[in-house]
């Protein structure tokens, strides 16, 4: 399962403006990996995940560029073949499991329902059975299976998530912010059970989240997405260990480390550009304490810089 | 508050609204300007026969009397005298109500099925050329007379394609009889189901051609206030998040348009219809009118052309009533099936 | 709905705003739209008796039931009557009715709905409730009541039809006034002594004034049907004078021989001066109530 996106542009237009939510964004991610993106709230993150399973929200929409998914060209197939490829290629973890289940619908019926729209040869009892397989390897009780969503934890919801989007064994799993409604201790489970099914289904990840411990303790590369570009993307290990561009830099700094004493708490001044009418040259030159003249002018590209690819001016 | 206190709260209030509208009818009639009873005659006439008839009537007692006979009489069911022959007025009413019920029925199905389904499509294609003319219709339809576009249905199917007929119900003669069990006997009033209750396809038939016409007048003006809730409703439900997460499974577009989204939105639609029944029941009165149906609507008509006031009060308090029991049974079907309005 | 500043010269802030109408999407619109429908019915109206051909209540000027044709173009009736000519002046008696009633709604209505509103408690409790038990009767048959106990006439349909909608016009406005008495800044003036009065008209009745408008367009479009329905069962009018709604009722028994033209013109009239009222009323009531915001 590869997916590799090519200068991917979403927009969204409102009555007045323009907002370039991803920027000519170009990212791959290998069979097998796990890839996290980070970002501040507003960076375009969730907005990149659903573009590859074509579900931008209006007034959003794809401008240019490519998503090849598993051969699929996704910015241009047609409605039918996007629609089956959601579920059984793609599986997708949205943030918040009390909104994205159906409320007047039972649990069993979420799976019975996904199952029988994609394999519609499978018989009620069949599908019963998976669900019930499903359940089960989750670590919920079977005869729930006939409970309403308001009727489980957050954490159930959570599970019965992660089950509906590996319901169809779809070999990549996108996880917009699968853990931020959750508290910490239900997170851990969860960031459990996500790195116990990757490992046993062999599954492509996309992890997007602004929790950059998780991501620390899952990924295998790293991507830091600012203001709707790519600011940074190598492996997670050597990002933590050296970040390279300055808004990574910024980033792993605020995180508050328990083990240092007397530390102050730092953050980034400012605050992420407007969309819609962004500054000139690096959209971040306004709150980078090593900004110079070109980074006023010259919109920085994607370069090559040991083991990682940073858009930065200082590395040119 | 728990559903049986807010039944007795609801119950309660409606007491009073009652009662003030029994008491506004009986203002209008009795008390505002021009004596009921010589309004009644056009011309002059002798005393002693206008004295003979108020006494006939009650109307030459005291009016507090008169207001207190009015109240006792309808505890009793008893809906006043016509002035055209003294019998009771709630025999009339009770025997055209039928008609005027199964008129309020169908049109109703009309207007909520209609209403809901281009509401549907308005919402998922929002801002196109599709979605505005849904919405121009359903402005321009409560905006047309619901006597003028009576008349221009009729004009078409009846005298034009010879369609449909151009009013009135089965002739008495040939109206279905309902269910006869032995002694048992149900017959509703309403053609259309005891026709089914006798079992008799053809009359079932030609039932749903007469009804046809005046319902599907009735049900278009009112549509529009149903295409624009579904409308609204479907808007705002299509944008949360299990509707997309419904997507992100894969499902099939119009299990997610009708599964997730209308589900979820159906039941403003439902309260609405029971705000609506007042508008159904003026409407009724017109289209009854004008496709001579023979229901309550059509009775208020008549007495008014022949000036018989008492037997006009008897309806409009009959109607009165009948929204006053609807919207109370609708508060509470609406309290028992969302717990949140109790609080 | 914008309170952010009290409107002081109420007129002076509408005209700016009309020709800024167009650029505020569907809603202005259908505003200036409805407007324009209303304006040119309203004008036709007007200027009737200058611009019919025919006299509209003289009889047998013409053929008997002669369809359009270029001499009349838009035939004739069952009197011999130009159907042209009285749809030119037909809806006077509409205009008349519907203004007539407007204007009396708003001295009833208003009023009360700000005193009860403002003084709270029984008052407010006795007025909501005589209100909202008006307001649930169906509105026609409660119009048809009145007006067969009224008699025939311009002033008694316009009463009728008052009395069915004063209820509105109060809920409009005590809602209204619920929600503003409990913004920061009117209780801010209240504290600083402000009379009640004075807090009332200075801060209140301004910001009220936009629903007001929004409310009497869209219970015109109301009016003008009930009027219209009350001609239909015979509580209208004297037989003379020319009106859309009195065409209606008494064309209908013209269908059936196929004169098709009696009752289509003036319907078509009826309709499109009620769809120019409702136009303008959505519109202003999502401009300045808007539903979905993006």
């Amino acid at each position: 399962m590869s997916l590799n996106i090519q200068s991917l542009t979403v927009e969204y237009h409102t009555l007045a403006t323009k907002v370039k939510a991803v920027d000519r964004v170009s990212l791959s991610v290998d069979k097998g990996e796990t890839l996290g993106l980070v970002g501040e709230s507003g960076c375009g993150k969730s907005t990149l995940g659903l573009s590859v399973i074509r579900l931008v929200p209006p007034p959003g929409k794809i401008e240019k560029g490519n998503i090849i998914l598993d051969g699929i060209d996704v910015v241009k197939c047609s409605d039918d073949e996007i629609r089956r490829a959601r579920g059984r290629l793609v599986g997708y973890i949205f943030q918040d499991p009390m909104t994205s289940l159906n409320p007047v619908k039972k649990i069993g019926a979420h799976f019975i329902e996904m199952i029988r729209t994609h394999e519609p040869k499978v018989s009620r009892e069949e599908a019963l059975k998976r669900t019930q397989d499903t359940l089960e390897s989750l670590g919920i009780l079977p005869e729930r299976i006939n409970d309403f969503p308001h009727q489980f934890s957050g954490g159930m919801r959570q599970r019965v998530m992660i089950g509906l989007a590996l319901a169809l064994n779809p070999r990549l799993l996108i996880a917009d912010e699968p853990t931020t409604s959750l508290d910490v201790i239900v997170e851990a489970q969860i960031v459990e059970l996500l790195k116990r099914l990757k490992e046993s289904l062999k599954l492509t990840l996309i992890l997007i989240t602004h929790n950059i411990g998780i991501v620390a303790e899952t990924a295998d590369r790293v991507a830091v997405m600012y203001a709707g570009r790519i600011a940074e993307i190598g492996e997670s290990s050597g990002l933590f260990e050296k970040p390279l561009h300055p808004y990574t830099q910024a980033l792993l700094n605020s995180v508050p480390n328990i083990a240092k004493k007397g530390q102050v708490l730092s953050w980034i001044p400012g605050a992420p550009p407007d969309l819609a009418s962004p500054p000139p040259g690096c959209l971040y030159h306004p709150r980078c304490p090593f900004a110079f003249d070109r980074c006023k002018k010259d919109e920085p590209s994607l370069i090559k810089h040991e083991n990682s690819e940073v858009a930065c001016h200082l590395y040119d | 508050m728990s559903l049986r206190s807010y039944i007795i709260a609801r119950i309660l209030l409606t007491i009073p609204m009652i009662l003030l509208l029994l008491t506004f009818v009986f203002l209008i009639i009795r008390v505002l300007p021009g004596d009921p009873a010589s309004l009644h005659f056009e011309k002059q006439v002798d005393p002693k026969l206008l004295q003979e008839f108020k006494h006939q009537l009650g109307l030459d007692k005291p009016i507090i009397i008169q207001y207190l006979d009015y109240l006792a009489g309808l505890l009793k069911g008893d809906f006043g005298k016509s002035m055209q022959d003294y019998s009771p007025v709630s025999q009339q009413i009770f025997s055209a109500f039928p008609a005027t019920l199964e008129l309020a029925i169908s049109a109703t199905l009309i207007m909520i099925i209609v209403g809901v389904l281009l509401g549907v499509q308005a919402s998922r294609s929002y801002n196109s050329s599709k979605d505005h003319s849904i919405r121009i219709f359903g402005i321009a339809s409560y905006a047309t007379p619901v006597f003028f576009l009576g008349e221009v249905l009729i004009m078409i199917f009846a005298i034009y394609l010879h369609l449909l007929p151009a009013g009135d119900r089965i002739y008495a003669s040939m109206s279905p009889t309902g269910l006869t069990i032995g002694d048992f006997h149900l017959r509703t009033g309403l053609y259309t189901i005891d026709s089914i209750l006798e079992g008799n396809p053809s009359k079932l038939v030609m039932s749903l051609r007469y009804l046809c016409l005046p319902s599907i007048t009735l049900g278009t003006v009112l549509c529009g206030i149903f295409i624009r809730l579904t409308r609204g409703n479907m808007l705002e439900t299509l944008q949360s998040e299990f509707v997309t997460a419904a997507r992100a499974r894969g499902l099939k577009e119009r299990t997610v348009v009708y599964g997730y989204a209308l589900r979820n939105a159906f039941l403003p639609i439902l309260t609405m219809m029971g705000l609506q029944f007042a508008a159904l029941l003026a409407g009724a009165v017109l289209t009854e009118t004008t496709f001579s149906w023979p229901g309550l609507g059509r009775y208020l008509v008549d007495r008014i052309t022949f000036r018989d006031y008492t037997a006009i009060q008897g309806v409009v308090v009959f109607f009165g009533l009948l929204v006053a029991m609807v919207s109370l049974t609708v508060d509470i079907i609406y309290a028992y099936l969302d717990p949140r309005i109790r609080f | 709905m914008n309170v952010e500043r009290p409107r002081g010269r109420i007129l002076v802030q509408f005209i700016p705003e009309l020709t800024g109408l167009a650029r505020r999407g569907l809603a202005g619109w259908a505003v200036l739209m409805g407007g324009t429908i209303v304006a040119i019915l309203g004008i036709m109206t007007i200027v009737s008796p200058w611009i019919s051909p025919y006299n509209p209540i003289a009889i047998n000027v013409g053929p008997i039931l002669s369809p359009p044709s270029l001499r009349f173009p838009l035939g004739t009736n069952h009197l011999g009557q130009d159907m042209l000519s009285r749809v030119y002046s037909g809806g006077g008696i509409m205009f008349q009715v519907a203004i007539l009633s407007m204007i009396v709604c708003l001295l009833v209505g208003v009023p009360i709905g700000l005193f009860a509103s403002f003084a709270g408690g029984h008052a407010d409790k006795l007025a909501s409730l005589v209100m909202d038990s008006i307001y649930a009767f169906p509105g026609l048959v409660l119009a048809i009541a009145i007006a067969a106990m009224l008699g025939p006439g311009v002033v008694n349909m316009a009463l009728s039809i008052a009395v069915v909608y004063v209820p509105s016009y109060f809920r409009m406005i005590r809602s209204q006034v619920l929600t503003i008495k409990e913004l920061p800044y009117v209780e801010a003036a209240r504290m600083m002594g402000a009379k009640q009065r004075t807090a009332l008209f200075k801060y209140v009745l301004p910001n009220v004034v936009p629903s007001i408008v929004a409310v009497a367009t869209i219970n015109f479009a109301d009016a003008i049907l009930t009027s219209a329905g009350l001609t239909f069962v015979g509580l209208g009018l004297p037989v003379s004078t020319p009106d859309w709604g009195w065409d209606l009722t008494y064309g209908r028994r013209l269908l059936t021989s196929g004169a098709w033209w009696v009752i289509a013109f003036p319907g078509l009239m009826v309709v499109l001066l009620a769809l120019g009222f409702t136009l303008i009323g959505e519109g202003l009531s999502e401009l300045y109530n808007p539903r979905l915001q993006k």
